[in-house]
Formats: C-alpha cells, sequence, structure tokens
C-alpha cells in the first residue's frame, strides 16, 4: 500500500492521504484528475471492482464530497477517491466507461442530491421518486420531517419511548 | 310423458350428479396434493362456497360480447362431452344421448371448448391471456395427435364407432377390457391424458406463477363460476369417456365413481412428482414416444 | 374524517407538468384513412365515477356473506416488507388454506388486498390501480405499523403515514412485522366483520370518492391514469 501511494503522489497532486489500516486508504484529490486517477488504480494496479460511489454534503463548507470506492480482489485492499465538488452547480464528469453500473449509481445520485453527470446514459429519467419537484431529497437543507408532516397526514397521538428506560419501567416498576 | 322429455330430465340429473361429483373430486384430489405437502388442504365443500362467491359479486365488468363466449363455448364442449358419452352401461336413464358416430363426435367437443376461450381472452383486452390462450391451442393441438391415433386403433380393433358398442365388447371380466387387448392403445391414450387434465407436467399454460393464470386472467365473477362449473363437469366427463373406451366401462354409479377418480388420480399421482415443462418441450414430447406408440398400436392392427 | 376546505379539489390539480408522452393530445389516422383528434386519458378510458351497491339484507344476504367470508381469494401483490408473513401461512404449520384463504395473481379474481406495511408513493399509485379493479364487494387488511401512523417512516419524504386517507381499510393488524398467528387472527376478525355484513368500505370509498381523490392526487403527482381504474 505505501508503495502504491508513493506511486500516485508521484503521478497526481494529492491533497490529503488517510491510512486507516494495511487495507483501507482515502486519497482526497481535484476534480479534474479524479477520472483519471481511477482510471490509473482500475488499469495499472489490479483496482479492478467498483464498491461504490457515493456523497456527502458538507453544507458548512459548501462542497458535496464523492467518494469512489475502488476494491482489489487481488490482494483484498480497498482505495477510496474522494473528490470535492462546488454546491451550488454540482456536476462531474461521468465514469460509465468504466463500469456500466456506474450508470445507476450515477442516476441515484442525480436524483437524491442534484449533481449532474453529463452523458451518463439514462440520467434524466425518475429513479426512485416520480413526479417529484422539490428540492433533492438528501440535501441538508431539505427538512424531510417537516415535509413528511405537512404533506401525509400524520396521526395525532403518536409517540416514541426510548427502548431502555420503556423496558425499565416495564420490568422493574419499583426501582 | 313423452319419452323424449323424460330422457332429458333423466340426462340433467345426471349431469347434477357429475357436477356435484367432479366439485368433490377436486377438493378431494387437492387434499391429497396437500397432505403430500405435509398440509390438511381446503375443506372438502370449499369448491362449492368458491361458487357460491362467485355467482354473487356486486360488481361484474364485461369487454363485449365476444367476451362471453369464452365461458359458454367451454361449458358447451364440457356438457357436450358429457351428453354423448354414455354414464353407466345397460342402464337406459343414464345411457344419455351416444348414437353410432359419437366416437368421433367427442373428438371434435375436446377442441371445441379451447377454441372458444381463445376468442374470449382474446376479446378480454389483457395481454396475458393472448400469451397464454396462444401457448395453450399449440400444446392442446399436438395433445390430441396421440390420442386421435389411439382411438382410431381402437375403432379399427372393434370396427364401429359408437362408444356403447365399445363397451358392450368389453363387458365379460377384467380380461376383456382394451387394457390387455390393446394395450399400446391404451397407454398412448393414458399419456395424452396428462396432458388433456392440464395438471403438471402440462400446467404452464394455466399456471399462476408463470403468467397471471393465462387465459382466464380477465375472467371474474360469473364468468369464471362458469369456466369452475366446467372444470368440474370436464374432468368426470373426460375421465368417464376413457373409462368406457380402455376400461370396461361401467355398470353401475359406484362402479363408474371408483374408476373415474383413479383415472384422474393417475394425472395427479404423475403431476406431483414432475415440474412443469416448457411449451416448446412438451410438444416436443408429444410428438415423440406417445405418437410412435400410437402409429404402433394402429399398425400392429392391419 | 375532516374535510380541509383549502384542499384543491382533484379534477383542478394541474397533471400536466408530469404527463407522460403516450397520455398527450395527439392526431392518429383511424382505419378508415381519416384523421382524427384523440386525448388518452379520456377516450381510451371509462369516465364513470365508482357507485354504491347497497346490500340488501336479509337471509340470502346472510348465507351470501357467510359464502364471502369462507372463501377469501388474496390478490397476490406484496406491497411492502410486510408480505414477508404472507409465505409462511402456505406452509404446513399455519396452513392457511385450511381456513378458506386462498392467493390469487389478477385483481380481477380477488376479494382482498393485503397491504403489507410502507407504502411509498410509487407503490401507492400501483396499489390505487390494482384496487379499483377489484370487482365489488372487496375488502382491504392493512398490516403494520406503518399504516397505522407511519411507523418506522414517519419521517420520510417518500412514505405515507395514514393509509385510510387514500385506501379505506377494514381490518388492522399491529405490529412491525407482525407474526402468522397475527395475520390468522386478522382474517378471523375480517371474516367475523363480513358475516355482520359491516365489512362495507368499498362502498364507503364511492360515497366518498372526491375526498379521497384529492388526498391521492396531493401526493401522486405524475397521475397518467384515468380517474377511477375500472
Amino acid at each position: 500500500m505505501n508503495d502504491l501511494i508513493k506511486d500516485i503522489e508521484s503521478r497526481f497532486e494529492i491533497s490529503d492521504c488517510i491510512r486507516k489500516n494495511d487495507q483501507l486508504a482515502f486519497i482526497t484529490v481535484k476534480k479534474e484528475q479524479a477520472i483519471a486517477l481511477v482510471t490509473n488504480l482500475r488499469d495499472y494496479h489490479n483496482y479492478t471492482c467498483l464498491t461504490l460511489l457515493t456523497a456527502v454534503d458538507w453544507i458548512e463548507n459548501g462542497i458535496f464530497q464523492l467518494t469512489y470506492l475502488l476494491n482489489n480482489p487481488y490482494n483484498f485492499t480497498e482505495i477510496g477517491v474522494r473528490v470535492m465538488i462546488d454546491r451550488e452547480k454540482a456536476t462531474m464528469e461521468s465514469a460509465h466507461h468504466l463500469w456500466e453500473s456506474m450508470a445507476t449509481y450515477q442516476r441515484e445520485l442525480h436524483e437524491m442530491f442534484g449533481i449532474d453527470f453529463p452523458g451518463s446514459p439514462r440520467i434524466d429519467e425518475d429513479f426512485i421518486l416520480e413526479g417529484w419537484d422539490n428540492l433533492p431529497p438528501y440535501r441538508r437543507d431539505f427538512d424531510t420531517k417537516k415535509y413528511s408532516e405537512e404533506t401525509y397526514f400524520p396521526r395525532p397521538g403518536r409517540q416514541s419511548n426510548d427502548p431502555a428506560t420503556y423496558m425499565k419501567s416495564k420490568m422493574y416498576p419499583n426501582d | 310423458m313423452d319419452y323424449s322429455i323424460t330422457k332429458f330430465l333423466w340426462t340433467l340429473l345426471g349431469l347434477f350428479i357429475v357436477t356435484n361429483w367432479g366439485m368433490l373430486m377436486s377438493s378431494t384430489m387437492r387434499r391429497i396434493g396437500a397432505r403430500v405437502a405435509g398440509r390438511f388442504g381446503i375443506p372438502w365443500y370449499q369448491p362449492w362456497i368458491d361458487l357460491v362467491k362467485l355467482y354473487s359479486l356486486r360488481s361484474q365488468l364485461s369487454h363485449g360480447a365476444m367476451f362471453y363466449l369464452g365461458p359458454v363455448f367451454r361449458m358447451m364442449g364440457g356438457v357436450g362431452i358429457f351428453l354423448f358419452v354414455p354414464m353407466v352401461y345397460g342402464n337406459p336413464h343414464w345411457s344419455n344421448y351416444s348414437f353410432s358416430g359419437d366416437l368421433i363426435l367427442i373428438l371434435y367437443f375436446q377442441f371445441f371448448g379451447m377454441l372458444g376461450m381463445a376468442l374470449g381472452a382474446g376479446e378480454g383486452g389483457h395481454p396475458y391471456s393472448a400469451i397464454g390462450i396462444s401457448r395453450g391451442l399449440s400444446q392442446f393441438t399436438t395433445i390430441e395427435v396421440p390420442m386421435t391415433l389411439a382411438i382410431l386403433s381402437l375403432a379399427i380393433q372393434y370396427q364401429t364407432f359408437s362408444i356403447t358398442e365399445i363397451v358392450a365388447a368389453q363387458q365379460g371380466g377384467i380380461t376383456t377390457w382394451t387394457m390387455w387387448t390393446n394395450p399400446l392403445a391404451t397407454v398412448a391414450a393414458m399419456l395424452s391424458l396428462l396432458g388433456a387434465f392440464g395438471h403438471s407436467p402440462f400446467n404452464l399454460v394455466k399456471a399462476p406463477n408463470e403468467i397471471p393464470i393465462g387465459p382466464p386472467t380477465e375472467f371474474h365473477g360469473t364468468f369464471l363460476g362458469v369456466l369452475r362449473t366446467n372444470a368440474a363437469i370436464l374432468h368426470v366427463a373426460e375421465a368417464a369417456f376413457f373409462m368406457n373406451l380402455f376400461f370396461g366401462g361401467a355398470t353401475s354409479w359406484f362402479e363408474l365413481i371408483l374408476k373415474t377418480f383413479l383415472i384422474y388420480f393417475w394425472s395427479i399421482f404423475v403431476g406431483t412428482v414432475f415440474p412443469r415443462f416448457r411449451i416448446e418441450q412438451s410438444v416436443r414430447w408429444f410428438l415423440q414416444i406417445p405418437t410412435i406408440i400410437g402409429i404402433l398400436a394402429i399398425l400392429i392392427l392391419l | 374524517m375532516e374535510n380541509n376546505i383549502d384542499k384543491p379539489r382533484f379534477d383542478e390539480v394541474d397533471m400536466d407538468k408530469f404527463l407522460d408522452p403516450e397520455n398527450e393530445k395527439r392526431s392518429v389516422m383511424a382505419p378508415d384513412g381519416s384523421i382524427i383528434e384523440v386525448d388518452p386519458l379520456k377516450d381510451y378510458f371509462c369516465q364513470d365515477r365508482p357507485e354504491e351497491l347497497k346490500p340488501k339484507n336479509g337471509p340470502i344476504e346472510k348465507f351470501l356473506n357467510w359464502a364471502r367470508a369462507e372463501s377469501l381469494w388474496v390478490l397476490g401483490f406484496g406491497t411492502g416488507c410486510g408480505s414477508i408473513e404472507i409465505p409462511p401461512l402456505v406452509t404446513p404449520r399455519f396452513d392457511m388454506f385450511r381456513y378458506g384463504v386462498q392467493m390469487r395473481p389478477t385483481p380481477r379474481q380477488s376479494n382482498v388486498f393485503i397491504i403489507s406495511g410502507y407504502l411509498s408513493v410509487k407503490t401507492l399509485k400501483r396499489a390505487i390501480r390494482s384496487y379499483e379493479q377489484m370487482p365489488s364487494p372487496k375488502y382491504i387488511i392493512a398490516l403494520g405499523s406503518c399504516t397505522i401512523n407511519g411507523g418506522m417512516y414517519w419521517d420520510s419524504y417518500n412514505t405515507i403515514n395514514r393509509l385510510d386517507y387514500y385506501m379505506p381499510v377494514d381490518v388492522y393488524i399491529a405490529g412491525c412485522m407482525p407474526r402468522p398467528e397475527a395475520l390468522l387472527a386478522g382474517f378471523a376478525k375480517l371474516k367475523e366483520l363480513i358475516k355482520a355484513g359491516k365489512a362495507e368500505k368499498a362502498n364507503e370509498y364511492a360515497r366518498n370518492f372526491d375526498w379521497y381523490k384529492a388526498n391521492q392526487k396531493k401526493i401522486i403527482k405524475n397521475w397518467n391514469m384515468p380517474d377511477y381504474n375500472w
């Protein structure tokens, strides 16, 4: 893993590298070089298996963080490539030519976060939400509880209990 | 009263008995299948309750005049087979309307119901009905090949086209049954019987896991009630037809009930242990072994 | 049942925003060569409203209700995660065929619709389509706490909280998920209601049709269906 990181640092501009253990590392790279790095990992270093592509909403800094998790099935290591993109105009190059399942992950991110991947197949079609015209739901400025209370009629009288205190009051009422 | 009216009323009574026996037989067979699976299964009176429920639906919709043809033609096929097959030999009340050419007529009536179902299911407008009925028709066409060959072999053997005369020739003990005097024809016909009754391995046409019930997809309420009543009549009439041709006919109602039960049980017996064939596999199977046996059954007699 | 005055009437909702391209008005060539204007949602589907089909009370209706209760045909449409409790009912331990309950594959031939668990907006549209195609008399059994008050998904942006604002429910079965014994108890309660003549929620749906439709159209924005799917 150390040799691999040294090799990558000599070719690309890595701004951050977190090594969790011998089998897992996260590399943060600039947006313009991200797909090149992913292709490099896939073709030269045997990271041929795509685990997932996911996004995190850092609303305080105004960025989305995309994570490409790649897996090497030959020596059982995993590398996460992190890319920071702007929150207001969220677009990223599409990687569907590398793995075909990338198209589905990109559709999900387009629907849930509003990140556009120009050129990805079927990116504008409805994925899970049909007839959605509000904010993309996974963004942190979308208040899902408020939306649910306004749109779907909640039944009054609903209450939740903390399981530990509830079971304690049931089983040991005298304590 | 006029003789023809009394005969008509006796035939109606026979139809009533056969319908009830058919429903009881179907629920018994389902209970046997359930016992094989370790369950108890439906209660024995369930088919009657299902029929009452179906006939008493409050809202029904039809897709046009031809939509009625499905159940009506099926019913005519079933009742037609019943009318021309003598139920109990020797008894003028229960011999129905058998006459000298009724062997050919029964072969015609067997296909009649399927064709009517094709008209009705196509009118239903559901794409799965159309797929189901095209599968059903292609399968049933090939089922008829070994059956017709076996029946022709019987006609050559007994030199007659009348079922009553075939039954008459088989009286006199078990050794005179067609089962022993013409075994090849019996084997070919019993193999094609598996397909005619529509149980596993030939039940792809109506299997709920394959296609939402196939041809009867859009039929509900009274339509489905008529289809189910017809199923009860058809099973008994078809089994009685085979009983008359190959197993010596029945000289009393008890013999009829026993023999039709055993003949129907043969198809359930095979069905419980075999999975389904696809339509092209079943067509290929019917045109190989049963057809060869049927052809041999004719050649041997020439 | 509250009737909110500021809810729009269901036929005033803007349906064109999410209209499917195959449902737009267009001109087609008729078989005899002439060009005709077609509005698919109005011309290709039946536009009648559902009617109330009142039962005639008397001994015959009691007998028919007994027959309907003893032969319940359930639609094989598992809407949510609660439908994993339905296959155990067919196994030998909880054999439901003994009680006359059988599964049917098409809505045309079934009487009972089991809504098992949460209903997302996408599934609600399909469930409404299936429910309206069932012939009357029909019953709905609501399984799980998601149908009662939203359950575990009470604050989700995509699941409904109260099923009886969208479809009329006869029996609720509480639990997450209810065990097969609870399901059998629910079926017994439904049979009791049917035999007493009290399971007429399909007629209530027809009576308050406008209110149900307004609730449904409020959340299903891509309503590419006719108002009532016969």
